[in-house]
C-alpha cells in the first residue's frame, strides 16, 4: 500500500487554486483561490450565494470540482482514499445543525465518532460526555433531540465536529437561527478551539461575528473570491491614509480644513450632515488641525479618529461588484444583467 | 470497504427506526395481517366451519397443480387436503408480499431522507465512503423487512400446526420448500429490490417522489418473486435452490452496480439533476 502525501510545515492547510464548480447553468465557484495557514481563523464573507457553503463542501470533498486544485493538508480531498483521510482530520458544523432527531443526543455522539474510526468503549465515551460537557450538553445526552432547542443543537453539532480532535474546523455560519447571547457564547467556544491551534474556518455573512475573531478574511462575491487578507492590511489598502471625522455647529467652516498642513483629502460623512471625513497623513496632525479651525472660529462638537471597521471595508471592497449597483468611472450607476452570476457580467445599462 | 463503517451505519439506521413507532407499527400490523389473520380465518373456515363450498372450490385448484406437487399432498380428508395445499403452495407469496413491501417503505425513504433532514450534510462530511452508506442503507433496510417475515413465519407455522396438523396427521410445517425460500430465495430479493430503490431515492427530489418511483419498481418486481417463489414451490425440488442461485448472481450484480453509482455529491442534494 503506498503513503499518502504528507504537508510540508511550510505549505498550507488548505489551498484552493483556479477552482470552478457549477451545478447545470449555475455556476457556484468561479476561479476560486485561497490559502489558509496552520492554526489560522479565516473567515468567509459574502452574501448569501456567494459560494461560501460550496467552498467548504469542496474543501472536505463533499464536492468535487470541475476544474482547478484543490489540497487540503497536502492531500486531494476529491481522490477516495486522500479524502477519507481529509474528512477524518476535520470536523464540520454546518448552517443546519444536521442531527438525527429521532436518537438522542449520545447516539448522535456516537455515531460521528464511529464513523471517524473511533471503537466505542470507555475511553470514547469518556471522549463523548467531555465533548458534551465542554458544550454545556452533557446534562440532555439522553434526549431525544428532536426535543432540543436550537441552541442546543448547535451545542451538540459543535461537541460532535471536535470529538475526533480535528486538525480543520469548518464553521458553516454556525450562529444561524441563534439568539445574541447563544451567538456570543458559541462565538467564545471558536476563539477557544482556535486559541488550542486547530485551524479554524467560518463562513458567515453576519459581518459583526467576523469582527475581532477573523486573523484573515475572504471576501466572497459570486462564487470568487475577490479580497483576502488580513483585516488591517485590507483595511490599510483601501484607506492609506489615516482619518479623523469632524463635526461643528456649523459644517460650513470645516471647508477650511481643506487647506491645512497633512490634509490629503475632505469628503461629507455618510451618515452625518454636521461632519466631514479628514485623510490626513497620521493622527499626529490632529491636535493641530483642531487648533487651526478653533483659532478661525469653527466651533466643533466632535473630534474621532477614524479606524475603518470590518463593515466598512466589506462594503468598500464588494462595492464594485454589488449586483444592482455599481459605481462607474463617470459617476453613473451600472445595472447588473438580468442571471448575471460571475464578477464580468455586468453591463451598463444607464448612467 | 470498511465494514465496520457498514455496521455502524446499519446499527444507526435500525435505532432510529426502532424509535419511529408510526413506521413499526404499520409494519407489525401488515406482518400479522398477512402471517395470521388471512391463514386463520381461511384454515378455520375450512377445518373448523366445514364449509362445503370453500372446500369444493379450493379442491379445484389443487387439481390444477402439477401432477408432482400433488403428489406431496399426504392422504387425507377433503378439508386435510384443501388446507394442506393452501398452507404450503397458495400462501407461499405472502413471504414475499409483506418483506418487499415493509423494506421498500423504508429504503425509498433513506437516501432522499437524508438530504430532507438536512442529515446528508454529516455524512458528506464524514469519513465513510459512498459505497459503505449505501451498502449500510441497503442492509438496514432488508433487516425490518426480514425480520417480520422470520417472525411471521415462526407465527404462520404455528397457526399450520395448530389447525392443520390435526387433519393431516401431525405437525408438518414448515417444510423443506418454505425453508429454502425464506433462507435462499427471499434475501437475493430483497436485495435487487432495494438495490434499485436506493439508487432512485438518491435521485428524487423528495421522500414522496421516492416512494411513487418505488412502487413503480417494486410492482413487477413482486410480481416476479411471486412468479418465482409459486414456481419453485411447484416446481422439482431443485427449482427453489436454481431460482435463489439465479437471484443472488443479480443481486450481487445489482448492488455493485448500486455501490458504484452513488455519489456523495447525492447527499447534499446538489449534484446535478436534483
Amino acid at each position: 500500500m503506498t503513503s499518502l502525501p504528507e504537508r510540508a510545515p511550510a505549505d498550507p492547510v488548505v489551498l484552493l487554486e483556479g477552482v470552478d464548480r457549477s451545478f447545470g447553468e449555475h455556476r457556484a465557484l468561479y476561479d476560486l483561490t485561497m490559502r489558509i495557514d496552520a492554526g489560522s481563523i479565516s473567515v468567509l464573507l459574502g452574501p448569501n450565494g456567494a459560494g461560501k457553503t460550496t467552498a467548504i463542501r469542496v474543501i472536505t470533498g463533499a464536492l468535487g470540482v470541475d476544474s482547478g486544485r484543490v489540497r487540503v493538508f497536502g492531500l486531494d480531498p476529491d481522490d477516495p482514499r486522500q479524502g477519507e483521510e481529509v474528512r477524518r482530520r476535520c470536523g464540520v458544523v454546518s448552517a443546519k445543525p444536521a442531527l438525527y432527531d429521532r436518537l438522542s443526543g449520545l447516539d448522535n455522539l456516537r455515531y460521528s465518532a464511529e464513523l471517524h474510526g473511533m471503537r466505542w468503549g470507555a475511553a470514547t465515551r469518556g471522549r463523548v460526555v467531555e465533548a458534551a460537557t465542554r458544550f454545556g450538553i452533557h446534562t440532555s445526552l439522553d434526549a431525544q433531540v428532536g426535543g432540543y432547542s436550537t441552541g442546543m443543537k448547535t451545542r451538540l453539532a459543535l461537541a460532535r465536529a471536535v470529538l475526533h480532535d480535528p486538525e480543520l474546523l469548518l464553521f458553516d455560519e454556525p450562529t444561524s437561527g441563534l439568539d445574541p447571547e447563544s451567538s456570543l457564547a458559541v462565538l467564545a467556544m471558536i476563539r477557544e478551539m482556535a486559541g488550542d491551534g486547530t485551524t479554524v474556518v467560518m463562513c458567515t455573512h453576519l459581518l459583526l461575528e467576523a469582527e475581532g475573531l477573523a486573523e484573515q478574511v475572504i471576501v466572497m462575491e459570486a462564487g470568487a473570491a475577490i479580497a483576502a487578507g488580513r483585516p488591517a492590511e485590507l483595511i490599510r489598502g483601501f484607506w492609506p491614509d489615516d482619518a479623523v471625522r469632524l463635526a461643528a455647529e456649523d459644517p460650513a467652516g470645516l471647508a477650511a480644513v481643506a487647506d491645512l498642513p497633512g490634509v490629503r483629502g475632505v469628503r461629507p460623512a455618510d451618515d452625518d450632515p454636521t461632519a466631514v471625513d479628514v485623510d490626513v497623513d497620521h493622527l499626529g496632525r490632529i491636535p493641530e488641525i483642531v487648533l487651526a479651525l478653533t483659532t478661525r472660529g469653527v466651533r466643533l462638537t466632535r473630534v474621532t479618529p477614524r479606524e475603518p471597521s470590518l463593515e466598512e471595508l466589506y462594503f468598500a471592497v464588494r462595492r464594485p461588484h454589488l449586483p444592482g449597483r455599481e459605481a462607474a468611472d463617470d459617476g453613473g450607476v451600472r445595472l447588473a444583467a438580468p442571471g448575471a452570476s460571475t464578477r464580468h457580467d455586468y453591463q451598463e445599462v444607464g448612467a | 470497504m470498511n465494514t465496520r463503517r457498514v455496521a455502524v451505519v446499519v446499527r444507526t439506521e435500525l435505532r432510529q427506526l426502532a424509535q419511529a413507532r408510526d413506521f413499526w407499527g404499520p409494519m407489525v400490523i401488515l406482518g400479522a395481517i398477512f402471517f395470521a389473520v388471512i391463514p386463520t380465518s381461511l384454515f378455520l373456515t375450512i377445518t373448523q366451519i366445514g364449509d362445503v363450498e370453500v372446500v369444493g372450490k379450493v379442491s379445484q385448484a389443487v387439481e390444477v397443480l402439477p401432477e408432482s406437487t400433488q403428489s406431496q399432498i399426504p392422504d387425507a380428508s377433503p378439508e386435510g387436503r384443501t388446507t394442506y395445499a393452501l398452507a404450503v403452495f397458495l400462501l407461499a407469496p405472502i413471504a414475499i408480499v409483506v418483506p418487499l413491501t415493509i423494506s421498500t417503505a423504508v429504503g425509498a425513504a433513506s437516501l432522499v431522507g437524508e438530504r430532507e433532514k438536512g442529515t446528508g450534510e454529516f455524512l458528506a462530511h464524514s469519513p465513510a465512503a459512498a459505497k459503505e452508506i449505501y451498502l449500510g442503507k441497503v442492509i438496514a433496510s432488508m433487516v425490518p423487512g426480514y425480520l417480520t417475515t422470520a417472525v411471521g413465519f415462526g407465527a404462520y407455522s404455528l397457526i399450520v400446526n395448530l389447525l392443520v396438523g390435526p387433519e393431516v396427521g401431525g405437525w408438518f410445517f414448515p417444510t423443506r420448500q418454505w425453508w429454502v425460500m425464506v433462507l435462499w430465495v427471499l434475501p437475493p430479493f430483497l436485495a435487487i429490490t432495494l438495490s434499485i430503490v436506493l439508487r432512485l431515492s438518491g435521485r428524487v427530489r423528495s421522500t414522496a417522489a421516492a416512494q411513487q418511483a418505488s412502487g413503480l419498481v417494486t410492482l413487477p418486481l413482486i410480481g416476479i418473486a411471486y412468479a418465482q417463489a409459486t414456481g419453485s414451490m411447484f416446481g422439482a425440488a431443485r427449482t427453489g435452490w436454481y431460482v435463489g442461485a439465479l437471484a443472488w448472481v443479480i443481486a450481487v450484480a445489482s448492488l455493485a452496480g448500486g455501490m458504484r453509482s452513488v455519489r456523495r455529491a447525492r447527499l447534499l442534494g446538489v449534484a446535478d439533476g436534483i
